[in-house]
């Protein structure tokens, strides 16, 4: 978090169980990961990890929290929240019961 | 249609989980064989089948990915198959790619990557049985106009459920023998997309899916019923502990009647050949290297198919990605993969299975880091000297209260500490040698299906297949060198000790025997460990030999165990089981890390940290052992 722009928008890694979001972007800067550059992202999205896509957090793993199991459009992918972050999203609103 | 022609070869591809190796066995049934592809270690399934209008058809499957760029070994086969960069592979002449029709985005997206190789493509939606359950209405003809490639509904798991694929593979053929494969020629249009590359395949996707399908599949609602509870943070995590209680449970329990069968025989055998010649080098050669060294590998065949058994319905079922996802974080704690969880199984079987199986960890860090502790996990292998030296050693006393028994809870504590020292010495690793973030984890988590008896039988029938064509290779081989190592030079005339002392091993341990002196090993023990190079429990048979054959009428009267019991000292035998955690003398070990890593550097580095681990906890255990006895 340095810079003089923060980005404050919601993260994937961010998001507690029972959370519905769609995918508005991805940004895998900042991101602490063995891969190559650019690398994250291609497989985010051949993840199906892609901008519109509506996503659903499921599962927690343990401990904290960590890796978390996401429901995406029609199948579901585990993933850390650390590379999770690299996901923006916009909060959906809870549906009514 | 003439007999001479070249059979058409026909690639299977798509992603993981969507019954690509069904298909393969529906289409070719038991006609099928693993081999390796040369150079790498990842194994080459391929078969061959007569198509309906009598073409015979070779087929080839291909390991599951979700893209042409490759992220794991198995996943390099699959692209330099399909890119024609495998030596001695021919590039396929058509694909026929198997997609999970319950979850067609991912699928078409690599269809559509695959396009650019300009081979021909039939796509077969599989599982359209559970995908129709799910609510799915797709108009195959639409999604065919679409994509431009001929589309057929498959369920591979019912019998008569390839019929559609079948008759698609004959037109594709006929086409193809009109206008010519033309196939050398094409233009391979491929190469390393972008990720901008890879939005506009996913936007094609989508554009496609909007015209072919009506209505999509709900999700499987069992799944997600059921990933409640096992993907549960206490639930999940303690129903994945029962599940390898039972594991270990069978592969004990329900190995032993096979196991002691096939000792019988090994011992008929023996009796057989033993009446059948007469003393001399080739009688010896067959009963003591041959029967002994190779029956003593293959008596572990029973417990290597019941853990494998468990392995294959684990992965059948969906659960291996779940136990993968459980247990991610805690094994991330010293640095591991989640799945570094399979290999390190399978290594309490045996540890060649374990690091082969290593070939799903992408990042090759993460793939050295398991492979390096994967001989930590007591393979059983071991099993015979630790209960022979517990039989020999630990009283047979209740403890606890009462509900345990100690020689169990020594076998236990055995089997703690390797796994303790394992993940030690992962934990060390990661931070000095191995140093770097792990590989992400990024997997699906399909949906549960029932396993098909027909495609566990054909797994285990590989596997088992697998491990005796080893013992009867490359085990058979060794065996034979040891045996020859023991049995020359012959014994002089009137000599006193045993033959084996006088030959070429017997002079290897008496070498050794100054070095393992302060660790309280004798002479007898540092020669058993010579021939236990080729196989671990060989050194039991070894001081049975000796101590049959050095003791007199008394000793052979007498069990080894209580040979030992009266030869040795308690701090001398604790310091062999402390040995026996790390038991760096495995050949077989050794050989298949320089094959999978493709290094000699790598197995130098384990036979050495093995042995130091050895050697300092043998040494110590042998001197507390010797200050507090007395």
């Amino acid at each position: 978090m340095s810079g003089t722009q923060v980005d404050v928008r919601p993260r994937l890694g961010r998001l507690a169980r029972g959370a519905k979001a769609e995918i508005i972007g991805l940004d895998e800067s900042g991101i602490v990961t063995a891969l190559p550059a650019g690398e994250l992202e291609r497989r985010l999205i051949e993840m199906g990890l892609i901008e519109g896509a509506r996503i659903e957090v499921l599962h927690e793993g343990f401990p904290r929290r960590d890796p978390i199991a996401v429901r995406v459009n029609d199948h579901t992918v585990a993933l850390r929240r650390s590379e999770a972050n690299a996901v923006i999203v916009h909060l959906l609103p809870e549906e009514a019961p | 249609m003439a007999d001479d022609k070249i059979a058409p070869r026909v690639a299977l591809v798509g992603n993981p989980n969507s019954g690509k190796t069904a298909v393969f066995n529906a289409l070719t049934g038991a006609r099928q064989k693993v081999a390796n592809y040369a150079g790498v270690t990842v194994e080459k399934k391929e078969g061959l089948f007569v198509s309906p209008a009598g073409t015979r058809v070779k087929v080839l499957d291909l390991p599951g990915t979700y893209s042409l760029r490759a992220r794991s070994p198995d996943e390099e086969v699959t692209r330099d198959v399909m890119l024609g960069r495998m030596d001695g592979e021919a590039i396929p002449d058509a694909i026929v790619f198997v997609a999970d029709a319950t979850n067609l985005r991912l699928n078409l997206r690599l269809v559509l990557e695959l396009k650019k190789l300009g081979r021909p493509i039939i796509l077969a939606l599989n599982m359209m049985d559970a995908a129709e359950k799910q609510g799915l209405e797709v108009d195959a003809a639409e999604l065919s106009a679409e994509l431009g490639i001929p589309v057929v509904p498959t369920i591979a798991i019912q019998s008569g459920g390839v019929a559609a694929l079948l008759a698609q593979i004959d037109r594709t053929i006929q086409v193809a023998e009109v206008e010519g494969w033309g196939l050398t020629q094409a233009e391979c249009g491929w190469s390393e997309p972008s990720s901008h590359d890879l939005r506009d395949y996913h936007r094609e996707v989508e554009r496609v899916l909007a015209c072919a399908v009506q209505s999509p599949a709900r999700p499987h609602t069992a799944t997600l019923r059921l990933d409640k509870v096992l993907l549960h943070p206490a639930a999940g995590l303690a129903i994945l502990l029962a599940v390898l209680f039972l594991m270990f449970q069978a592969v004990f329990a329900w190995a032993r009647l096979p196991m002691e069968l096939l000792d019988a025989g090994i011992t008929l055998l023996k009796q057989g050949i033993d009446a059948a010649l007469a003393d001399g080098p080739i009688k010896s050669l067959l009963n003591d290297g041959v029967l002994a060294g190779v029956g003593s590998v293959v008596i572990f065949l029973p417990q290597i198919l019941v853990l494998f058994f468990f392995i294959q319905m684990l992965e059948d079922t969906g659960y291996m990605a779940r136990a993968a996802f459980l247990l991610d974080k805690l094994m991330g704690g010293v640095g591991l993969h989640g799945r570094a969880f399979i290999p390190l199984l399978s290594s309490f079987a045996c540890a060649v299975p374990g690091i082969m199986a290593a070939r799903t960890i992408e990042n090759r860090t993460d793939r050295i880091a398991t492979i390096m502790i994967a001989p930590l996990m007591t393979c059983s292998a071991r099993l015979p000297v630790y209960t022979l030296l517990i039989a020999a050693f630990v009283p047979d006393k209740v403890v606890l209260g009462g509900w345990v028994g100690l020689p169990g809870l020594v076998m236990f504590g055995l089997y703690a500490a390797g796994i303790l020292s394992g993940l030690i010495v992962a934990f060390v690793m990661k931070r000095t040698v191995l140093r770097g973030a792990r590989e992400p984890l990024l997997m699906q988590l399909p949906a549960y299906r029932l396993p098909r008896i027909r495609n566990v039988a054909l797994g285990l029938y590989d596997r088992g297949k697998a491990f005796l064509t080893r013992a009867g290779t490359t085990i058979f081989t060794l065996m034979v060198i040891v045996w020859v190592l023991g049995s020359y030079p012959l014994a002089p005339e009137g000599a006193t000790e045993p033959a084996i002392r006088y030959s070429i091993a017997g002079a290897i341990g008496h070498a050794l025997e100054p070095l393992l002196a302060p660790i309280g090993f004798n002479w007898q023990i540092a020669l058993a460990l010579v021939p236990g190079m080729a196989a671990r429990e060989v050194a039991v048979g070894v001081l049975g030999t000796i101590y049959a054959l050095s003791g007199s009428g008394d000793a052979l009267k007498t069990s080894l165990a209580a040979a030992l019991t009266a030869s040795w000292s308690l701090p001398t035998a604790l310091s062999l089981l402390a040995w026996y955690v790390f038991a760096p003398q495995c050949l077989a070990t050794l050989g298949v890390v320089r094959r999978e890593l493709n290094s000699r550097f790598w197995p130098a580095v384990m036979f050495v940290f093995l042995t130091t681990l050895a050697y300092g906890a043998a040494f110590i255990t042998y001197r507390v052992a010797v200050a507090m006895v007395g």
